[in-house]
């Protein structure tokens, strides 16, 4: 499903991605695993097609597609669907609005008719409850007001409208307390399918006792250092990243 | 080459005052002098410094004396909002247009014309005695030509539950047409009143609407104002509109325009007694082409008055946009507490604003906070649409549109409501519409 090969990304003049390679298989969950500035945050931002990385070298495919070339929200209507490590605030525009918007852009795309506000306002009904989001939080404006949690639940919540062929979550557990942290990983659990890949970005081992990864890979300095089962996560947790680093200097 | 200031002096010295009271003969005779004197203002003019009205002042206008049908009407922006509806067609109020309802008792909600004639004390114990004509030489010159223009007068205690529609059309010709309609809006103690004020165009073709209103609200009157310039964008409109607050009077005025190649809008508001509440919004919108200038003043003459203002502009293409609020705090004026807030959204590179807020207290014992920004459409909020699917224009429509929410959503005229909804819509850039 998507295949990155040497991906080398840079902010600002500053190197951060500095050859990643990935495959990514329907069905999958992969973890990737970091200290901070390792370059999680970007790896998932050049994915989604934020525009203030340059990409300077390597390839990215999804579906067969050059991913790399395409704006973000055709690579959105292709099925990629990043829930933000910090949800943004939209004054003014009306959470249901916006993601009928969304919705029937993607639906569009697939050739498929626009929904009905009926058969939206149902199917929002359903998804809701799976993230046990208060419903009332669908008619204000996108995130403005929402707690920490809220805003998180509301990023699977969109998560499970939009439908996606791949999930990148990025640091979607930071700052949420153990009962968020449940509702949206049943949440991501029960959008899990055989169809459907998730990449969970992530500093802590916690969130992946609740959504079990595939594989682990741990980023370090832009560079994928490390990858494993499940049990790599319980490893770094025990060891800390220190123990990578480590590592890598010693058979450096 | 025709003299401009000639043709106005030849169309003064024409224009038909039989039976106008003698008040009246005067005061346009004192007007046009002091037009004659003042002359156009020019770009050396510090309140004209960034709308340059050479454009208005050497055309050679004329009035017209064009009728439109009622289908014509109909299709016009913001023809019908419901209710009472008073339709003037390049300022000569149209009878057979207009539909007066029921209104309460003592309620006078006519033309100024008939106003001349059937209230001429009320009329000389107000007309022209707010606006500031003096060192105004649009406002001298609509004083001078004003024949007709809508007149409300409301009476103690009453309250007019529906919203009373001012139409204003603008009807070009062949040559450019000019009007200047003049209103009159007196509220009575404890009287309360809704009106929408619309300068809305027919055809296109140069046209030049020179509006003056007065507004006047007794102690305690409560009055809901809302102007909206909806003409051609190849019209030119100077409005000024001039707002006198007695003892806790409550004044809200919300100023929409989106229409027009050269717009002056004007909104002055003084707190002449204690207790007076006023609040003036804005919005406009302005694309290649058009200028849009907004002059606010509040005077806060005596102690413990509050006003607050917001006004937004989008500004598109190559389009232009001032803003100048200005707001006194006299030395009597303690417990005053004002709020001005500016903002700009600029859509385009070309995209120009000149904004200046000027405020001069004299009073020690108040409150004045006033801020202006000027930006554009945030990234990441773009970026975290665009990253749901939606197309980047959407995106920018849709942000644009959340902007512009803020003060629409204060506009309580559903239907009035609605159709700036939709004409900001079909501003915008691949249209989306949220339902309401």
């Amino acid at each position: 499903m998507l295949e990155i090969k040497n991906l080398q990304a840079r902010v600002d003049e500053k190197e951060i991605l500095r050859g990643i390679n990935l495959t990514v298989n329907a069905g999958e969950v992969h973890a990737i695993m970091g200290p901070n500035g390792s370059g999680k945050s970007t790896l998932a931002g050049v994915l989604a097609g934020r525009s203030a990385y340059d990409v300077t070298g390597g390839s990215v495919t999804f579906n067969g597609q050059d991913l790399l070339e395409l704006a973000p929200e055709e690579r959105a209507r292709e099925g990629i669907f990043l829930a933000f490590q910090y949800p943004v605030e939209i004054p003014g525009v009306n959470n249901m609005y916006f993601l009928r918007a969304a919705v029937n852009a993607i639906r569009k795309h697939r050739g498929e008719p626009d929904m009905t506000a009926g058969e939206f306002t149902k199917m929002a009904r359903e998804k809701v409850k799976l993230l046990q989001l208060d419903p009332s939080l669908l008619n204000r404006a996108v995130n403005e007001g929402f707690s920490g949690g809220e805003k998180k639940r509301n990023e699977i919540f969109q998560m499970a409208m939009l439908d996606p062929k791949l999930a990148i979550l990025d640091e979607t557990d930071s700052g949420l307390d153990i009962d968020a942290l449940q509702i949206v990983s049943h949440g991501v659990n029960a959008l899990r399918s055989p169809d459907r890949a998730v990449i969970v970005v992530t500093h802590y081992q916690r969130l992946l006792n609740y959504i079990v990864p595939d594989f682990v890979h741990v980023l370090a300095n832009g560079r994928i250092v490390k990858s494993g089962g499940k049990e790599l996560a319980l490893e770094l947790e025990e060891k800390g990243y220190g123990w990578i680093e480590k590592e890598l200097a010693a058979t450096a | 080459m025709v003299d401009v200031s000639t043709t106005w002096r030849s169309q003064f010295e024409a224009q038909a005052c039989a039976n106008a009271p003698e008040w009246l003969t005067s005061l346009r005779a004192k007007a046009f002098a002091r037009f004659t004197e003042l002359g156009f203002p020019t770009r050396r003019d510090e309140e004209w410094r960034f709308t340059p009205v050479s454009p208005i002042t050497e055309t050679i206008f004329t009035a017209s004396t064009q009728t439109v049908s009622a289908e014509e009407v109909a299709l016009a922006p913001f023809a019908e909002i419901g209710g009472t509806r008073l339709v003037f067609v390049n300022g000569k109020y149209a009878e057979s247009l207009s539909e007066v309802r029921a209104l309460p008792k003592g309620a006078i909600v006519t033309s100024i014309a008939q106003g001349f004639r059937e209230h001429a004390e009320t009329l000389e114990a107000h007309f022209g005695k707010y606006v500031q004509g003096e060192n105004h030489a649009f406002v001298a010159l609509n004083t001078a030509f004003a024949q007709d223009g809508a007149l409300i007068i409301i009476p103690r205690n009453a309250i007019v539950e529906d919203p009373l529609h001012l139409l204003y059309l603008t009807v070009a010709g062949d040559t450019p047409t000019v009007s200047h309609p003049r209103t009159l809006i007196i509220a009575g103690e404890n009287a309360q009143v809704t009106i929408a004020e619309v300068y809305s165009g027919i055809g296109e073709g140069t046209t030049f609407t020179n509006a003056v209103t007065e507004i006047v609200l007794a102690p305690n009157a409560v009055v809901d104002h809302y102007k909206v310039q909806a003409e051609s964008e190849s019209a030119y409109h100077v409005g000024v509109q001039q707002v006198q607050l007695d003892r806790s009077g409550n004044f809200t005025s919300h100023n929409i325009a989106i229409g027009g190649a050269i717009v002056r809008n004007e909104a002055n508001a003084v707190l002449a007694a204690e207790g007076g509440e006023c609040t003036l919004n804005g919005l406009y919108i302005a694309g290649t082409g058009q200028l849009i200038d907004n002059h606010t003043a509040i005077d806060h003459a005596m102690p413990h008055c509050n006003s607050h203002e917001l006004y937004k502009g989008i500004i598109k293409g190559k389009g232009r946009g001032v803003f100048n609020g200005k707001i006194f705090v006299r030395k009597d004026a303690q417990k005053t507490d004002a709020k001005q807030t500016n903002q700009t959204l600029l859509l385009s590179k070309e995209a120009q604003i000149n904004t200046k807020p000027q405020l001069e207290i004299f009073a020690d014992d108040v409150k004045c906070t006033h801020g202006a920004t000027v930006g554009q459409l945030s990234e990441e909020s773009l970026f975290y649409l665009q990253s749901r699917g939606i197309g980047l224009e959407e995106a920018t429509s849709l942000l644009t549109y959340a902007f512009a929410s803020e003060v629409i959503g204060r506009v309580k005229i559903e239907a009035l409501r609605d159709q700036i909804h939709s004409a900001l819509f079909l501003q915008l850039p691949a249209a989306i519409r949220p339902e309401a």
